[in-house]
């Protein structure tokens, strides 16, 4: 049986296309409006509410829970304080990723962690003789996430305070009457914050944020065009850009951090003793360099794409629909040398952009690749350059 | 004023053309220039705040024809460029009923069928027929045309390419080029359409900025022209560039910037300085002289060849054919700014297909009728208009809950018999309103703010000459090979040094930037030769 999340009453007569995908056992907006480009762009240019309610979230509480955390997760977590939150990742002992996740510190015995997929026995066979209570608490709130340029004036006219929230920060607000919790996050590139509300409260609180975003241009934006903002920002997807090692069948479906572009996550480690599962391998990697691809971001040619497309008597297809199954890169030579995990026409950025993975050696930004797609049923290589995501990066992400 | 007053390049006029010309100039490494004569860039591409929080495209209100290398070349992603897409095109009917296009095939196919079953797949056929035609002609828009007048061995060889390439296209295709070059719309659309709302809004596309109607021979052309127009890979569509066109020539104009052109507002040019046959340098109105090898000018061709130099200088030919080239601006706007999104009663409380163009052109037989009011000297007592509440596509355009709403006019005739447009400034804004009213009622009650801006207005602020948006009608015999003369259509004039920019030159008007690039790169290549 589909499950509706705490919006669903509000958002369903919304939906005017009645697309719905299951995200996790919930019915989820593919899109509400026929063209799921105008959706894109109210995020872009107003704001976009996005009902990410489905996301796993686990309360993490308890003595040792800092203590707990900065064991299992590869970022350490010591340097997360209070009223802020965390991009993070968690590794088998091999060094390959298991999941990311977003961890919101409250205190150091408080902590809440989302995340794509259920991990909730992972954690709780980790923790030993540590006291620390792990709790599914997912289907006790609501999670809306208001994404764009606007998203900041209209929470402030609600709650004044949500204003003086920095970039991966959060705390305690009101919406209307009813008492939510704000950070400053999401999965759009985009100045934008994330509201938990309890399931009781979300109607009353949705109602009370629609009013507040009416004449604004703000829209409910599905699915679809929050996967064309995510490629833009260059935030990976679980299933999409990486595999779990947890169910790995051979190495070539996991990960290592450091594959997909977060060593900037383990500086810390020469100086650090820091233990975490993982640690091993990851310093391992980062000594022997037995990294084996690096995640990047990748701009097609525009005048080669025109050109093949042209030459085949085409029209060029400029489709901001994400692709999302892999695409062989190639150096001049025709040696394989990378792959996309996901590609889009970017409408913001005017090209057909990726996040892709190179070897290593090819990471450098401005590292000419050469894309295959396939015209009039032959492959054919695009000229494409390596670029340092995120691709659509706004001083207002972080402002 | 100017740091300095010696460049190695000055561009006369900082609209959208004279912009890419001064961009793409710069980027060659030229030191260049470009003079503005008003207290802002863009020429009919402006966005002004003329109450507080509204914003009014004034002129120009959206973008197609905006050649897509220019995006590139310039980096104008990197200043800000951002065309919000329209998703839905609105056509109401003076019955009642209307027609409302939007992003999802299957929909529009249901739609079309609402009125027309056998319009439906004819309009697949359409649309195919009309890529193909547009994929036929995309490569002469986006290069200079060869001289067919001149004796250059690279002419001849580019015609030899003309003629090859149109021989190579099916005779289906090659058929469509020539019935729309030389046709109208009306002949062309009948072949496939029966519904008078269907071709009613399809028409629309073939009269904007022209003195024609959609039974008018010519109107064809206008109607290709608007279609050969692409956003994100599609032919004919439109986008609504943040900010309106005003927030796109900024763009164009920090583009430029950073490329290193100067660019000086508030100052007036009087006249390109010649000597002995060559241009340089340009005479401001204050006395001021500044010296240049090349002079471009991005004004009309009227302005171009008979106000900033003697046309003594010229060739009797030329001026006879400038004198010739018609203007005979026959559209308005009519801005306005709302306390709300105005109803159409046949959708209640719905608002969302005003996120487009709202296309006040029921029939081929409304549009023609309107044009009738203008062929005897009147602007139409049932006006056509092409109505956008922009601020449903960009927020930022008006205040929360209110609202402006561009409308683009047809006919008003330059000329009118027997009164000016002083004189019948708001009588015409009153027949507009009026209009609006029929189709929504209690529009009227909405207004907050109205601009009227008439075909003088648009002369006298712009420049373009008798108001005509395109710096010249798009006539078959002002086009491609003769625009905007016979042996002047490769953006060079008869004084050397001097060049031309402006929408009078190929490929024409619209916010398309093609006249900028394209003579830009004859002056690089030009100056390349010279050495």
């Amino acid at each position: 049986m589909v499950l509706t999340t705490p919006f669903h009453e509000r958002l369903a007569p919304l939906n005017q296309t009645q697309l719905w995908s299951h995200w996790s056992g919930y019915l989820s907006a593919v899109k509400y409006q026929m063209s799921d480009k105008f959706e894109y762009f109210a995020v872009r240019n107003s704001a976009g509410l996005i009902d990410t309610s489905p996301l796993y979230k686990y309360r993490i509480g308890g003595r040792d829970a800092a203590k707990f955390l900065g064991g299992v997760l590869a970022r350490d977590i010591a340097a997360c304080r209070d009223g802020q939150a965390q991009y993070t990742l968690w590794c088998d002992e091999r060094g390959y990723v298991v999941e990311d996740g977003v961890v919101i510190k409250f205190a150091a015995d408080d902590f809440i962690l989302t995340s794509a997929e259920p991990n909730l026995a992972y954690f709780r066979n980790l923790i030993g003789y540590d006291q620390v209570e792990i709790t599914d608490i997912s289907a006790d709130y609501g999670s809306l996430a208001v994404q764009g340029p606007r998203s900041r004036e209209i929470l402030a006219s609600l709650d004044p305070q949500i204003a003086t929230l920095g970039f991966f920060h959060h705390g305690p607000a009101k919406i209307g009457n009813v008492p939510v919790h704000v950070s400053r996050t999401g999965y759009t590139g985009d100045l934008g914050y994330e509201i938990w509300v309890g399931s009781e409260g979300a109607i009353e609180m949705w109602d009370t944020l629609n009013e507040e975003c009416a004449g604004r241009g703000v829209l409910p934006v599905g699915q679809s065009a929050l996967l064309m903002t995510r490629i833009e920002a260059g935030l990976i997807l679980i299933g999409v850009d990486f595999h779990s090692s947890r169910f790995a069948f051979n190495d070539h479906e996991s990960s290592t951090p450091l594959e997909l572009g977060f060593a900037w996550m383990f500086r810390d480690l020469a100086t650090s003793t820091r233990r975490f599962i993982g640690r091993a391998a990851i310093e391992r990697e980062v000594a022997d360099k037995t990294s084996r691809w690096k995640m990047v971001g990748v701009m097609v040619d525009w005048r080669d794409w025109d050109r093949h497309f042209g030459e085949a008597g085409l029209i060029p297809p400029k489709d901001e629909t994400p692709v999302v199954y892999e695409m062989m890169l190639y150096d001049d030579e025709g040696n394989r040398v990378g792959y996309t995990t996901s590609f889009m026409y970017s409408p913001m950025l005017q090209r057909h952009i990726a996040m892709a993975r190179v070897q290593p050696d090819l990471a450098k930004p401005g590292s000419h690749v050469n894309l295959e797609i396939t015209i009039n049923h032959r492959y054919h290589t695009v000229a494409a350059v390596v670029a340092r995501p995120p691709l659509f990066n706004p001083p207002r992400k972080t402002a | 004023m100017p740091a300095k007053n010696s460049f190695d390049a000055i561009v006369i006029g900082g609209g959208h053309n004279g912009l890419v010309n001064g961009a793409y100039l710069a980027k060659s490494g030229l030191r260049t220039l470009i003079i503005e004569r008003r207290h802002i860039v863009g020429g009919a591409a402006i966005t002004e705040e003329l109450i507080p929080g509204f914003h009014f495209t004034t002129f120009s209100y959206a973008l197609s024809l905006l050649r897509p290398d220019i995006i590139h070349e310039l980096e104008l992603t990197k200043h800000g460029f951002m065309p919000i897409q329209m998703p839905s095109a609105f056509a109401p009917m003076e019955n009642g009923d209307y027609l409302l296009m939007g992003t999802d095939r299957n929909e529009n196919l249901k739609e079309i069928a609402r009125h027309s079953k056998h319009d439906a797949d004819a309009m697949d056929q359409y649309e195919y027929d009309m890529a193909q035609v547009c994929q036929a002609l995309k490569p002469l828009v986006d290069s200079a045309p060869p001289n067919l007048f001149g004796d250059d061995p690279a002419d001849a060889m580019q015609l030899a390419d003309l003629a090859k390439r149109m021989k190579s296209l099916p005779s289906r295709v090659l058929q469509n080029c020539i019935r729309l070059l030389t046709g109208s719309s009306a002949d062309f659309l009948d072949d496939y359409f029966d519904s008078d709302i269907i071709k009613g809004w399809l028409s629309s596309s073939s009269i904007i900025g022209s003195k024609v109607g959609p039974r008018s021979q010519g109107s064809g052309l206008v109607l290709l022209f608007h279609n050969l127009g692409e956003h994100d890979g599609h032919f004919g569509s439109w986008a609504f560039h943040k900010g309106g066109n005003g927030g796109f020539t900024q763009v164009l104009a920090r583009a430029a910037q950073a490329f290193g052109a100067e660019i000086v507002v508030d100052t007036p040019v009087s006249h390109v300085i010649t000597d002995n046959g060559r241009a340089t340098g340009v005479a401001l109105e204050d006395g001021t002289e500044l010296k240049a090898k090349v002079v471009v000018s991005s004004l009309d061709p009227r302005r171009t060849f008979t106000q900033l130099v003697d046309p003594a200088d010229l060739p009797i030919e030329l001026n006879e054919s400038i004198r010739r080239f018609r203007f005979q601006g026959t559209s308005a706007k009519v801005n306005f700014a709302l306390d709300g999104v105005p109803r159409y009663p046949a959708l209640g409380d719905r608002t969302d297909q005003f996120r487009g163009f709202t296309n006040i052109g029921p029939s081929m037989d409304y549009l023609e009728r309107a044009y009738d009011d203008a062929k005897y000297g009147w602007y139409s007592k049932r006006p056509y208009i092409d109505g956008c509440l922009q601020s449903l596509v960009d927020p930022d355009m008006a205040p929360p809950g209110k609202h402006v709403m561009s409308c683009f006019i047809q006919y008003a005739p330059y000329e009118l018999k027997d009164s000016d447009w002083d004189t019948e400034r708001q009588a015409f804004g009153d027949t507009v309103q009026a209009t609006l009213e029929s189709f929504f009622p209690g529009f009227g009650d909405l207004v907050l703010h109205r601009e009227v801006v008439t075909p003088l207005d648009i002369e006298r602020v712009v420049g373009l000459s008798e108001g005509n948006i395109f710096a010249g009608e798009f006539l078959a015999p002002q086009m491609y090979f003769f625009r905007p003369a016979p042996g002047w259509n490769q953006y060079r004039t008869p004084i050397d040094g001097y060049y031309q920019c402006g929408s009078g030159t190929h490929p024409g008007g619209c916010v398309s930037g093609g006249p900028g690039k394209l003579a830009s790169q004859q002056i690089i290549g030009d100056l390349a030769r010279k050495g």
